[in-house]
């Protein structure tokens, strides 16, 4: 089962283009999967393929469950959010450590206070308000950036125990 | 892909059969809320097995379709969340306040039973 070996990372960013620019600098594999999100639809496609991913790479099924309900929780806020996005999957590694990681993007319209809408039960669409913090606390990193009318990218890893 | 809903004597059974769509979902609650009136109803159950993944969405419309049940005057009852998926939930701190789970369909249907009784006598 998941646990609390790793430490959790939030780095809020103030400029979306430079955490964006970051992100895509990063060197991609061709264990890169793009996933575009434009409807509700997508999201389940998008949960399926990172929970193919996670389970390549020798993640536990709980772990699986858990990628998966973060996948669903990100590509959920673009769509509600922001409209269109993509989800970026791709392993990472870390010396001997592997690892999957998620990147939600999405040119909407940002999130004017970022420590707020990490808050448990925060929710500018009267839904629960356990997005954001939920998969914070199911993934091992979590790192977001947002500017208001530029876009949102939410950037998570878990590391294969 | 549509929920089957089947009667069985007093109760309504949905099964899911796979991943929702939102759109899915929607029909569900809808279908459920009528067919509880239609088919003078006293208890729902809906069976959650096949489901690998329970994100904030669906189980926020699972909750709201029991609640909209019950003020239909019958009782619903969720069957078969996995463990990965309750494990999901609760990290997520999602609590499904005030709908009954149980742990199967076996389970379930006694749970209705029960509660049956239990109005019954109150009469
Ligand atoms: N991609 C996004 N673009 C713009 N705003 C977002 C995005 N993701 C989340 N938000 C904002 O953050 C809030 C909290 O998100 P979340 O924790 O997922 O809860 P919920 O979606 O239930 O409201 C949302 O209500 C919304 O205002
Ligand atoms: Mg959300």
């Amino acid at each position: 089962m998941g646990d609390d070996r790793h430490p959790r990372t939030l780095r809020t960013t103030a400029s979306h283009h430079a955490a964006r620019n970051r992100i895509e600098g990063r060197p991609e594999g061709n264990d890169t999967v793009r996933v575009p999100i434009k409807s509700d639809r997508d999201i389940i496609f998008a949960r399926q393929k990172g929970k193919e991913m996670a389970s390549k790479l020798g993640f536990s099924s709980t772990d699986l469950t858990l990628i998966a309900t973060s996948i669903s929780e990100l590509a959920r806020n673009i769509v509600l959010y922001a409209n269109t996005g993509e989800i970026i999957l791709g392993t990472v590694h870390q010396g001997e450590k592997r690892g999957l990681s998620v990147v939600a993007s999405d040119e909407g319209r940002g999130i004017p206070d970022i420590q707020r809408a990490l808050q448990d039960g925060f929710s500018t669409s009267h839904s629960l308000g356990l997005g954001l913090p939920g998969v914070r606390r199911l993934m091992d990193e979590f790192e977001i950036s947002s500017e208001i009318n530029r876009g949102t990218t939410v950037s998570v890893r878990k590391w294969v125990p | 892909m549509e929920v089957p809903i089947l009667k069985q004597g007093p109760y309504l059974i949905a099964s899911i059969q796979s991943a929702l769509s939102d759109e899915d979902l929607v029909q569900l609650r809808d279908a459920l809320v009528a067919q509880v009136g239609k088919l003078r109803s006293r208890g729902v159950i809906v069976d959650v097995t096949a489901l690998d993944v329970m994100d904030s969405f669906a189980t926020r419309t699972l909750r709201d379709i029991a609640h909209m049940i019950r003020l239909r005057g019958a009782e619903m009852v969720i069957v078969g969340i996995q463990p990965e998926v309750a494990f999901a939930l609760v990290r997520l701190g999602l609590k499904l306040e005030g709908v009954a789970t149980a742990l199967d369909l076996e389970e379930g249907i006694l749970y209705l039973n029960r509660k049956m009784t239990e109005s019954g006598k109150k009469r």
